[in-house]
């Protein structure tokens, strides 16, 4: 059977520990072992997107590294992308545009394009939908996610951390 | 209408129910884990057709963490089989599912054991280590091997043909006989289905001290789903309460009764323990339904002049291994639609329904429009050419017309009764289209002409869609004590926005603010009755009886306040909130209720007739003759649905729509062998939209006509912008390679077959 490790996580700002089978994902992990169950899993091996989170500021799929693998690295999941009662400028977008019905991608969709914006504040519609081909969303057809991705860029221009 | 304000209805408000999707707390199935939980893998047939030897569980039992083993052997002597819920084609009762499989198999995927483990992960491993043995049998990989009927899905019922009916009216064949004009061609949709970005899940936990069964992660049509669950273990629909989670998708395929449906909750009563089971979506592909797998030979009879005589065509319909909960919506609903927008004297359509050793089938959003839609329109382009007619002029002359309706299409169903369209501009739709896309300007850019190495194309397509499916939906309405009106509906949410569009409604019928609102949805106990959300049904029914609910509750707010007041109720006037009564006694709806406690009134609408929306879509491709890859280079979709509650809304739906439709028209397909083995159950493989594959999509909703049969005048507005796109796309594609009279008539159009039709008429030109 599998090997246990105990791993210890740096996520959203917060230290977290767990006794886990070697195994796990870090999407797993997150999900059963912290409860942060925002990021979501939707194939398991790193097609849709859904389960993006932030490592070390790099959009990564949670479902293709082992949470063993994340230690000492700084891991932003979608409830780190604002505090509180709060909306992001980019969260505030998506709910401006409508870019999001069922929510279940909308995670994956957020930490992928607050990375994009994070480093390229001026990305343009062609690149922003080039970088979210990683992402599938089967309710939107994307026309909306554009507009709001499109329409944040004006809270990254500040600097990188600016969209938060 | 006139008694509604209309501060919401109709304004495009940000959701209600954006605020927890956006920071991550939403609750999903998967999201749920009551404690104590045992996790479910399903072990399934990797035989498309045979018969179980044996299975042995022993090594899987002794894997540390593992709890239990289920087979068809614990389940008991009669395996309960899963009901038919919609369309109840004579013949398909035949060929229903037992939730798992006792002595054959019949498709790859099909339930065999449910193994219980500490967690998910042990509970796979014990699955690969059962010992299963399994006796292969010819397999059946399409319907033209069905049909031989040399070797049986169902020994007992001697026949793979499930169903076979003709529906239709007018003297069809001797219209054809004596007709000026025919063609008749071959066309073939294939498999693809809906793929929601969350798989299935079900979480049911068994209170043993009140023998109460609460099972999460329903949805869609949860009383339905409640009853058939009760009837399968022998207990008390009031024993049981299903539970709709937050829900990632449904598209027509989630939600409805399905082998685990009743494999996990009968685990957790077994052995007492909550169970969860999270499908995989290696899983999903193998065991949620699949759909549009039809063939279609289609006639079409025409004056010189274009004028459409008479439709004669023949359904075939490859059904999958069983007939699961609306199966028979895919074959029937082909047939009907076939029929379109337009004026025909005389139809006669064939339905043939074969079984299949594949995944069964069961619908996916515009079911049976989407393929019919294209088989017609695409005959009609084809028509046209020959007849020397612009296809749009062809169009038009056979377009019904707005005086013409309510206009009859009798009775194309077997088991439902005549319909008619209810109203409608279809004309005014097309125009609409036209201008919106830019059609003439572009007709003269770009029509089958050759730039830089592309050929270009434009399509068009017209449809007409059904929607607001009866018989009744029923709300519960509360004035609670904090002031606020809480709203309890029979509807299911499967991620459209309904939370915040039954607040709309509600806020206009009882003049407060949307925040007043907040809507309880997905339990089969918060209300006595529901009919839930498919078939574009929810607003039309649901936010109808939101309508009488509040009529009911303002009736019951002023009975209240009578006796606070201490006059008759009629002397009690109610504005914006706040109760008058006589001699200036004055009180706000909180005050009211903290003072009489809460509120509450009924509210319910039964409608049977069915709302048609209807429209038209067109499309520029171009397409490149070396590859046979189509850039879909500008799309527009145009959809009257009488009433948007929400324009935003419904701008999703259409976007979302038409997206699914070029996914399904040059991406999506199901692949099987010839050994009915499903190729591609992965989504490395099985290819859907990307941001970058179709990034010029345009959406019209238009407010023309409303609905007569319900209040709002709203027509369904979720399937509409599906069912145009096969038929349109096509249309182009045959438009931009018109030099090589290629005539794209089987689905899907990905870059090989594309490429095989200009190979094919290049050989046969030389």
């Amino acid at each position: 059977m599998s090997a246990r490790k105990y791993v210890k996580l740096n996520v959203n700002g917060k230290p977290y520990e767990a006794n886990i089978e070697a195994r796990t994902t870090l999407a797993d992990c997150l999900r059963h072992n912290f409860k942060l169950t925002g990021t979501h899993v939707g194939c398991e091996h790193g097609v849709c997107g859904a389960c993006t989170v932030l490592v070390d500021g790099l959009a990564v799929r949670s479902c293709l590294i082992f949470a063993v693998q994340a230690e000492g690295m700084i891991i932003t999941t979608v409830e780190g992308l604002s505090s509180g009662n709060t909306l992001s400028p980019l969260q505030a977008a998506f709910r401006k545009h409508h870019a999001l019905q069922c929510g279940f991608c909308t995670a994956g969709i957020l930490t992928t394009t607050h990375a994009l914006l994070s480093n390229e504040p001026d990305a343009d519609a062609n690149r922003v939908r080039e970088v979210l081909s990683g992402n599938i969303c089967r309710c939107t057809g994307y026309v909306q996610i554009i507009d709001a991705v499109l329409d944040a860029r004006a809270a990254y221009k500040q600097g990188p951390e600016s969209g938060r | 209408m006139n008694v509604l304000r209309n501060a919401y209805i109709g304004q495009e408000v940000e959701r209600i129910e954006d605020f927890r999707f956006l920071t991550g707390r939403g609750t999903f199935v998967d999201d749920y884990e009551p404690a104590g939980v045992l996790h479910a893998a399903i072990l399934r047939s990797s035989v498309a057709h045979g018969r179980i030897v044996s299975i042995d569980s022993a090594t899987a039992l002794e894997i540390p963490g593992v709890h239990a083993i289920v087979t068809a052997a614990d389940i008991g002597e009669q395996i309960p089989t899963i009901p038919i819920r919609l369309a109840p084609i004579a013949g398909l009762e035949k060929y229903l599912q037992p939730v798992i499989a006792r002595e054959k198999v019949r498709y790859v995927g099909e339930p065999i054991a449910v193994i219980l483990a500490e967690s998910r992960a042990i509970a796979e491993d014990a699955a690969n280590a059962i010992d299963l043995s399994i006796d292969s049998f010819d397999p059946i990989p399409n319907w033209r091997t069905a049909e031989i009927d040399k070797t049986l899905l169902f020994e007992q019922n001697r026949t793979n043909v499930a169903a076979r009916y003709v529906v239709g009216f007018g003297d069809t064949d001797a219209v054809f006989a004596n007709s000026e004009y025919s063609r008749r061609e071959f066309f073939r949709a294939h498999r693809h289905t809906a793929v929601p970005m969350e798989t299935r899940g079900v979480v049911a936990e068994w209170d043993a001290a009140k023998e109460r069964l609460t099972v999460n992660g329903a949805t869609k049509v949860t009383f339905f789903n409640r009853r058939a669950l009760a009837a399968m273990l022998g207990m008390a629909e009031s024993a049981i309460d299903l539970i709709e989670l937050d829900v990632g998708g449904g598209f027509g395929v989630r939600g409805e009764f399905y082998p685990e449906d009743f494999l996990i909750p009968f685990a957790a009563r077994k052995f007492k323990r909550p169970i969860k089971w999270i499908e995989d979506r290696l899983e999903h592909f193998q065991a949620a339904n699949h759909s549009r797998e039809i063939d279609c030979e289609l006639e079409i009879a025409c004056r010189r002049d274009g004028t459409i005589l008479a439709l004669r065509g023949r359904i075939f319909a490859d059904m999958g291994a069983y007939t699961r909960t609306n199966s028979g919506v895919v074959p029937a609903k082909a047939a009907q639609f076939l029929h379109g927008p337009y004026r025909i004297p005389a139809v006669k359509i064939e339905v043939s329904a074969f079984m299949t050793s594949k995944t069964p089938v069961g619908t996916y959003r515009a079911p049976g429009r989407f393929e019919s839609n294209f088989f017609r329109e695409r005959l009609i382009d084809m028509a046209a050419r020959d007849l020397g007619i612009d296809p749009i002029d062809m169009r038009r002359r056979n377009l019904i017309a707005a005086t013409e309706m309510p206009y009859s299409i009798g009775k194309l169903v077997p088991y439902e009764n005549e319909t008619a369209y209810d109203t409608g501009d279809y004309q005014a739709a097309l125009d609409e289209c036209l201008r919106a896309f830019g059609w003439e300007e572009k007709k003269k850019m770009f029509q089958s002409r050759k730039i830089g190495g592309r050929y270009h194309g434009l399509g068009i397509a017209c449809f007409v869609e059904s929607g607001g499916a009866g018989p009744r939906e029923n709300v519960r309405m509360t004035l609670e004590a904090n002031g606020h009106v809480t709203i309890a509906v029979g509807s299911s949410v499967l991620g459209q926005g309904l939370e915040t569009v039954f607040a709309q409604i509600a806020a206009d019928a009882m003049s407060l603010p949307l925040e007043s609102f907040h809507v309880l949805h997905g339990s089969t106990t918060i209300v006595d009755e529901g009919f839930g959300t498919y078939h574009s049904r929810a607003v039309v029914m649901g936010g109808s009886a939101i309508l009488d609910g509040a009529k009911n509750l303002l009736l019951s707010i002023q009975n209240a306040a009578g006796l606070q007041f201490n006059c008759r109720p009629e002397d009690v006037t109610i504005q914006d909130g706040t109760v008058l009564g006589p001699d200036g006694h004055t009180s706000t709806f909180a005050a009211l209720a903290a003072a009489v406690g809460p509120v509450s009134a009924t509210g319910t609408f039964a409608n049977n007739k069915r709302t048609y929306s209807y429209g038209a879509h067109a499309a520029h491709v171009s397409v490149d003759p070396r590859t046979g890859h189509v850039a879909v280079l500008d799309y527009v979709a145009v959809e009257d649905i009488g009433r948007a509650i929400n324009p935003a809304l419904v701008h999703g739906q259409t976007f979302g729509a038409v997206v699914q439709g070029l996914g399904g028209v040059f991406l999506d397909h199901l692949i099987y062998d010839d050994n009915a083995q499903l190729l591609n159950a992965s989504l490395a493989d099985y290819l859907l939209p990307t941001a970058t594959d179709f990034p010029n999509i345009r959406g019209v909703t238009m407010q023309l006509h409303l609905s007569p049969s319900n209040p709002l005048g709203a027509k369904g507005a979720g399937e509409g912008g599906m069912v145009a796109v096969a038929a349109t796309a096509a249309n182009a594609v045959a438009a931009a390679l018109a030099e090589f009279n290629v005539q794209p008539n089987e689905l899907p159009l990905s870059p090989p077959s594309v490429w095989g039709l200009i190979q094919k008429s290049n050989t046969l030109r030389i």
